[in-house]
């Protein structure tokens, strides 16, 4: 008797072993985080620990940010609702860790797409967001108007685990100026210091400058140098290890840029689906099977639209109406004279 | 029956072997998966960022592992400085709050309830954004102690400016080998005598006269640089020449110091009250003066109580360092397992080298302070 119950019991075992290992292939080929996110029921997205107009949270807790919104529109794609995002503030040091040890499927945090950070550390970058570029901060009553005004001696207040320390570094040395580099963990430290007088200068890339001045007791005492230092695209990245996944943040982006292509917003989606352009069909669902490839319904795009946006309005809301940075410069579409340019969902 | 015995021990350490197996297997296939490398090639790998205060020469056209070392050093110094003030403030607080004197007793008992009962990184914002920022700018500073500024960009004081400074250093490491001959000396021949010497006295004299000797006969001497103010702008003022203490370092030495002396000031009170009051009463009716009483009968007895509670603070004061990274102290956590990680994404090779590194300071402080705790232990004879 004892002898089968225990031949039975390994019999089960065996058995949930295949069962688990069969499902989780097929899941597999499908996208684990895609299912993992799925069964959560929300989006796990780490964004910064506050920066208006990319992410920021309000006294109440809501999240609001052209970041912030590339998370939401996952959300609305894969869980068909914008609100269902789980955020997680982190620090420029946290957030690398974050997304590859798991703790997060979705990090879009102003984050610089370079080869060694994509090629290196088991990141995916997916695309730009935001086009950005570092520039540097000084007080009005310094009489500075141009980064050839610098010193030797300057000392310029930054974050730590940044691109900006390394090209802060570019910089001045090229200039031959001899700097104090004073960096901090987190910005509202950096934002603290500078504003206190301890640095001259602070420098971080131009959207974050901007944003931050805002932060500052007087804004209008300090003013933002014209000169930009180096190329910072910003956008979201994923896991490496996740191709479905990595698609489908890629897209839910593209949708949101070649929706204001198009001429798609948030009011008007319904009744666009009954438009002459195929592609504008094929963006709000009522041709094609654009989802199905994600193992997506073919409603997802129309969702993104609908509850976030196109990227357009997404800049106004953010940060045009915000005054942060009024002209969309380079992040404007590659129709209207700036580099927003994505390939066509079709 | 012996395998009864080991039977739970073996299981015990088996387990251990599995969960470290399962973690190690977990992170490989995990770090596999996400096309991350294991390696420590990275250390020898131009770190390209700059650190703001370094105690060796440095710039981002070094390695990384130069970078490391870079953190390391301000690390030890900001402990070894904050130690040896945590420890003579904490002595005077401690011996203060036994004081028959109402206000310092008092004073003294304030001073620790308020600093050992605010959390750290408070102490330390605040003396970093509120107590700084109220310092003046560069060229607002007023001149304190003849040449020196103090200024919300740090403290500009003279710097030094040796010529054949090894001769005098050599000099000086040879009075102290040659005070301590003669310390040696001198308590033989009261154990042997009965004769006193005035061993504070010429002691002094061999440590201060031998080295200043170098002066007039080895070539040595000493010129100062003075910090100059120099205009960078309309607005914006820094100092030239002299010797710059960031006001980062400041900051966190004055908050590792307040909070630390607290606790050893309880320490050394609770060591002197730790000591028989017959003690003290037998010492001095065998006519010692109340200083020998102290530094001959209390103070052997009470440092056996002090020591192994202020081995800790230590310990503590070297951990509680690493908060330097919240207001840009460029400690070992702030440079290596800050920006170096960031750069590289070296995440599990960095905090697992930074982790060794604390293991190693906090250990050598423990063993030479059980070395001393040992020494100063009361020999049965």
């Amino acid at each position: 008797m004892f002898k089968y119950v225990k031949q039975l019991t390994s019999l089960v075992a065996v058995f949930a072993v295949l069962v688990a290992f069969s499902t989780e292939t097929m899941a597999a080929k499908k996208s684990k985080t895609l299912k993992n996110t799925q069964k959560k029921g929300f989006v796990r997205c780490g964004v910064s620990q506050g920066l208006p107009g990319f992410s920021n949270a309000d006294a109440a807790g809501n999240w609001t940010g052209v970041d912030v919104d590339v998370c939401r529109a996952v959300a609305a794609a894969v869980l068909g609702d914008a609100n269902k995002v789980k955020f997680t503030p982190l620090s420029a040091k946290e957030r690398f860790t974050a997304l590859t040890s798991g703790e997060i499927d979705i990090l879009s945090r102003n984050t610089t797409w370079t080869l060694s950070r994509d090629a290196d550390i088991g990141l995916t970058f997916v695309g730009v967001n935001f086009y950005d570029g570092q520039g540097f901060m000084v007080r009005k009553d310094s009489g500075i108007t141009s980064t050839s005004q610098f010193k030797n001696g300057i000392s310029a207040c930054t974050n730590i685990g940044t691109t900006t320390e390394l090209n802060m570094r570019d910089f001045f040395n090229s200039k031959g100026i001899s700097y104090e580099p004073v960096a901090f963990e987190k910005a509202d430290e950096v934002v603290a210091a500078y504003d206190s007088g301890r640095c001259d200068t602070y420098t971080t890339d131009k959207s974050g400058l901007a944003a931050q001045r805002t932060k500052m007791t007087n804004p209008d005492d300090h003013i933002v140098l014209p000169e930009t230092i180096s190329k910072e695209p910003l956008g979201p990245v994923v896991r490496q290890g996740d191709a479905v996944w990595e698609d489908i943040v890629r897209w839910s982006l593209n949708v949101m840029i070649e929706a204001e292509e198009y001429g798609i917003t948030s009011s008007n989606a319904d009744m666009m689906k009954t438009s002459d352009n195929p592609q504008i069909k094929r963006l709000v669902g009522s041709e094609g099977e654009m989802g199905a490839a994600f193992g997506l319904d073919n409603d997802w795009s129309l969702r993104i639209i609908k509850q976030v946006g196109n990227y357009g309005e997404s800049y106004k809301r953010n940060i045009a109406d915000t005054g942060i940075l009024p002209d969309r410069g380079p992040n404007q579409l590659w129709t209207k004279g700036g580099i927003l340019y994505v390939p066509p969902a079709r | 029956m012996k395998l009864k015995k080991f039977l739970p021990q073996l299981l015990t350490l088996l387990f251990i072997v599995l969960v470290f197996g399962f973690f190690t297997m977990n992170a490989q296939e995990n770090m596999g998966t996400r096309g991350i490398e294991f390696g420590f090639g990275f250390l020898t790998q131009e770190a390209s960022f700059d650190i703001q205060f370094s105690l060796i020469d440095y710039d981002g056209s070094h390695s990384y592992a130069r970078a490391y070392l870079v953190g390391l050093l301000n690390t030890l110094l900001v402990a070894f400085i904050g130690i040896i003030l945590a420890t003579i403030l904490g002595i005077i607080v401690g011996v203060a709050r036994l004081s028959p004197n109402y206000l310092i007793r008092k004073t003294s008992s304030f001073y620790i309830e308020f600093f050992r009962n605010v959390p750290l990184l408070l102490q330390i914002f605040f003396w970093y954004f509120a107590a700084l920022r109220a310092l003046p700018m560069p060229q607002d500073a007023t001149m304190i102690l003849g040449s020196s500024f103090m200024t919300i960009k740090g403290l500009y004081t003279p710097a030094p400016i040796w010529t054949n400074f090894d001769v005098f250093l050599t000099t000086l490491v040879a009075a102290l080998f040659l005070v301590f001959l003669f310390v040696k000396f001198a308590k033989k021949k009261q154990e042997q005598e009965g004769k006193q010497l005035p061993v504070l006295i010429i002691s002094l004299l061999i440590f201060i006269g031998l080295p200043l000797l170098t002066f007039l006969v080895g070539g040595v001497d000493l010129s100062f640089s003075f910090p100059e103010l120099r205009k960078m702008s309309q607005s914006s003022y820094t100092f030239d020449g002299g010797m710059g203490i960031p006001p980062e370092l400041i900051a966190l030495t004055l908050a590792l110091t307040l909070y630390t002396a607290t606790f050893i000031a309880e320490n050394v009170r609770a060591g002197i009250q730790g000591i028989g009051k017959g003690q003290k009463e037998a010492a001095a009716s065998i006519g010692l003066t109340p200083s020998q009483v102290l530094k001959l009968v209390i103070m052997p007895q009470a440092l056996r109580i002090i020591i192994p509670p202020t081995t800790n603070q230590y310990l503590n004061l070297t951990k509680n360092s690493s908060l330097a990274a919240a207001i840009a102290y460029p400690d070992l956590v702030l440079v290596f397992a800050g920006t170096a990680m960031m750069q590289t994404g070296k995440a599990i090779e960095i905090v697992g080298i930074t982790m060794a590194t604390y293991l190693t300071i906090s250990i050598a402080i423990s063993l030479l302070m059980n070395w001393y705790n040992q020494r100063i232990a009361i020999k049965e004879k």
